[in-house]
């Protein structure tokens, strides 16, 4: 198999210290091929999150290494990590995060203000993104005046304005409707297949994992299970789907 | 993040919170405002003492006295030759019994030391009155022109030393008891001075008006000669005086390169008070005043910085806030890559930008307050003092204002920026 684009290597992570230590990982391991949809899946403070920080390069493992294409990324300077992160990975959170009284495009822009493009590239990507979110009438609105699926669709085109080859995404359907959410993750499906972008997607909805192309199930820190779906025809896919990897 | 968005973005985000924004401005502008007009009044007072000083000598001239031989400590011992000062040479107000006169012997000791380009004895004359055609006649002071100084003119031209005409200008105050409708009346006119010798007789002389003089803050009221009347007034009133009488004065007038450095005046003095005599600079004589007058102003400055420094702590509150509420947006930016130098510039030009909009319109505001109390005060309380500005403006001093005050700000937002520097992207966006 090809070099994983990113890779965890036996990681441990703990929160505190003494009588309040809590291990939230305990010896993850996992690689990820550039172009491939990763589901990972766990009940609420079995370490999602956690794990997908310390993929993201945002957080230190305890123990155990992240490696970015091959290299131990504790052994990056903190510039290289920085620019990675803004140009190689998206980003969209398990909340918004977007800026108040500051207009739809310039949240949507706000990854390409910190690697420095000036104003006119900047307001002509950020708006090919947001028109193909079907966001381009809001650009002039104030971030926070928007619906909830709006600013879950802003949140998106912030994480694809970069033009990042991978996209970390906590819970991107969590705070929508069903129906909004099938419209989100249709949208995220389809960068993946056109652009070829590798998708981190962490959720507790079995429907949106069993969209990916491989389910990660992970309890109290540790992996529990890893399903790879068979990139079947429309037949099989409802009767023998998964195989166990 | 490019310079000019980090600017942009650090002004945009100190206009977010407008109110703690404006408060936060508003003590720096106190201070910068007191600061403002203390510095002012100190510019305004010294720029009136130099011109004060200009018109009183010139900066290449020294007085020259003869210092009593015990200027130590303690009671002064007698000394026979120290009353001879008793000659109409001694200055009004000069301290007669400490001084010894000096004779020809002594101008030509002093013209001998080193950097002394030239000796004059200052002649002292007091004239009875002065008077124009037939009008009142008046008690007058007459004093000699030096070349070099400069006289605060109202109206018309310096006496001319040169000149072997009688010349003279007269103080402001004089112009209408004298007789004239206005200044620009009296220049040409006549003005007779009448001066009276030991033996009791009175002279007159006439000399032309060429100048009327502004009542300076120690140019008094006294008429300024040039050097033939002076010397002609002296002539006149020295008449039956003995030989050695008239040749002892009080005071000799000694000039010396200005251009040189400030260790040639200072060999000069040496050399002058190493024969035993005295040489004071009109800076010497003005220096103390002076000395006065910037204590008083460093007093007021301090209060106005200490003004500051209580802003200087609003700063740091208004930006603690403004990290504590932007935890998340400062997490997100840190997570998609902004680096922790960046951060901390934009909380820092967010600090400096407050310090500036406070102390320019601290420098402004103050500035036409200055000029409102320049306006109301020339006619009221100094009216008396004509050429005396009270707030004067110096741009350098207005510029160094605003940049301290700006150092200031950055130096309080250093505390807050730091923070916001160092904080850990995944805490903050855990923040609620
Ligand atoms: N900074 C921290 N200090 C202490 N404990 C922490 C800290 N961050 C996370 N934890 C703990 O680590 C565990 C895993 O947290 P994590 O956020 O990864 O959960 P999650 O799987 O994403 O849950 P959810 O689905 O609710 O988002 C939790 O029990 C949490 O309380
Ligand atoms: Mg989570």
């Amino acid at each position: 198999m090809s070099l994983p684009v990113l890779a965890a290597r036996d990681i441990h992570k703990s929160y505190g210290r003494g009588a309040t230590r809590f291990d939230a990982l305990k010896g993850v391991s996992l690689d990820i091929q550039q172009g491939e949809s990763i589901a990972i899946v766990g009940k609420s403070g079995s370490g999602k999150s956690t794990l997908m920080h310390l993929l993201a390069l945002l957080d230190n493992p305890s123990t155990g290494s992240v490696e970015l294409s091959g290299r131990d990324a504790s052994g990056l300077s903190g510039r290289v990590v920085n620019q990675t992160r803004n140009e190689t990975f998206g980003f969209v959170f398990q909340q918004f995060f977007l800026t108040p009284n500051t207009s739809v495009l310039d949240n949507v822009t706000l990854p390409l203000q910190i690697a420095g493009v000036g104003g006119a590239e900047r307001k002509r990507r950020g708006m090919a993104v947001l028109e193909q979110l079907d966001l381009a009438d809001k650009a002039r609105n104030k971030a926070t005046d928007l619906s909830g699926g709006q600013k879950q669709r802003v949140v998106i085109a912030r994480a694809l304005v970069n033009n990042p080859s991978v996209i970390f995404a906590d819970e991107p359907t969590g705070n929508l409707d069903s129906a909004t959410g099938t419209v989100v993750e249709d949208i995220l499906f389809s960068l993946q297949r056109e652009k070829g972008i590798t998708l981190i997607i962490v959720t507790h909805d079995e429907d949106l994992a069993a969209r990916c192309d491989r389910r990660v199930y992970i309890r109290d820190g540790l992996i529990t299970d890893s399903l790879h779906a068979v990139p079947a025809t429309p037949a099989a896919a409802s009767t023998v789907s998964e195989v166990r990897a | 993040m490019n310079a000019v968005d980090l600017i942009r973005s650090a002004v945009k985000n100190s206009l977010r919170s407008k109110t703690r924004t404006i408060l936060t401005v508003l003590s720096i502008f106190i201070g910068a405002f007191t600061l403002t007009l203390t510095s002012g009044v100190g510019t305004g007072i010294n720029q009136y003492i130099d011109t004060t000083v200009a018109s009183i000598g010139a900066d290449d001239v020294l007085t020259v006295t003869k210092a009593a031989e015990d200027s130590s400590e303690g009671p002064v011992e007698y000394d026979p030759a120290a009353v001879a000062v008793d000659s109409p040479n001694s200055p009004p107000g000069a301290p007669r019994f400490s001084l010894i006169a000096l004779t020809t012997d002594d101008l030509d000791a002093i013209g001998a030391v080193d950097g002394v380009l030239s000796v004059q004895p200052q002649l002292s004359v007091s004239p009875d009155y002065v008077q124009v055609a037939a009008g009142t006649a008046y008690e007058a002071n007459v004093g000699s022109f030096i070349p070099g100084m400069a006289l605060d003119l109202a109206a018309g031209a310096e006496p001319d030393s040169d000149s072997s005409d009688y010349e003279v200008a007269v103080p402001v105050s004089f112009v209408t008891p004298l007789g004239f409708t206005d200044d620009a009346d009296a220049l040409g006119a006549t003005l007779t001075l009448a001066i009276t010798d030991v033996t009791g007789t009175q002279s007159e002389l006439a000399a032309t008006i060429v100048g009327v003089s502004e009542e300076g803050l120690a140019g008094s009221t006294a008429f300024t000669a040039n050097e033939v009347l002076t010397e002609a007034l002296y002539d006149a009133q020295s008449v039956g005086l003995s030989e050695s009488s008239k040749d002892s004065y009080a005071q000799a007038v000694v000039r010396f390169d200005p251009t040189g450095a400030e260790e040639d005046l200072t060999t000069l003095k040496a050399g002058l008070s190493d024969l035993g005599y005295t040489g004071t600079t009109v800076e010497d004589q003005i220096g103390s005043f002076k000395a006065v007058i910037d204590g008083i102003v460093l007093v007021l400055n301090a209060f106005a910085v200490i003004a500051l420094l209580a802003a200087g702590f609003g700063i740091v509150n208004t930006l603690l806030m403004s990290v504590q509420e932007r935890t998340r947006e400062i997490g997100l930016m840190k997570a998609m890559g902004l680096g922790g130098g960046k951060i901390f510039g934009l909380f820092s030009l967010e600090a400096v930008f407050i310090g500036l909009m406070g102390s320019a319109i601290g420098v402004g505001i103050g500035m036409l307050a200055g000029m409102g109390a320049n306006a109301v005060l020339a006619d009221t309380l100094l009216a008396d003092l004509p050429g005396l500005t009270l707030v004067a403006f110096d741009p350098a001093s207005l510029a160094t204002i605003i940049l301290v005050v700006m150092g200031l700000a950055f130096l309080a937002g250093t505390i807050p920026a730091l923070r916001a520097a160092r904080q850990d992207p995944i805490e903050s966006l855990r923040y609620e």
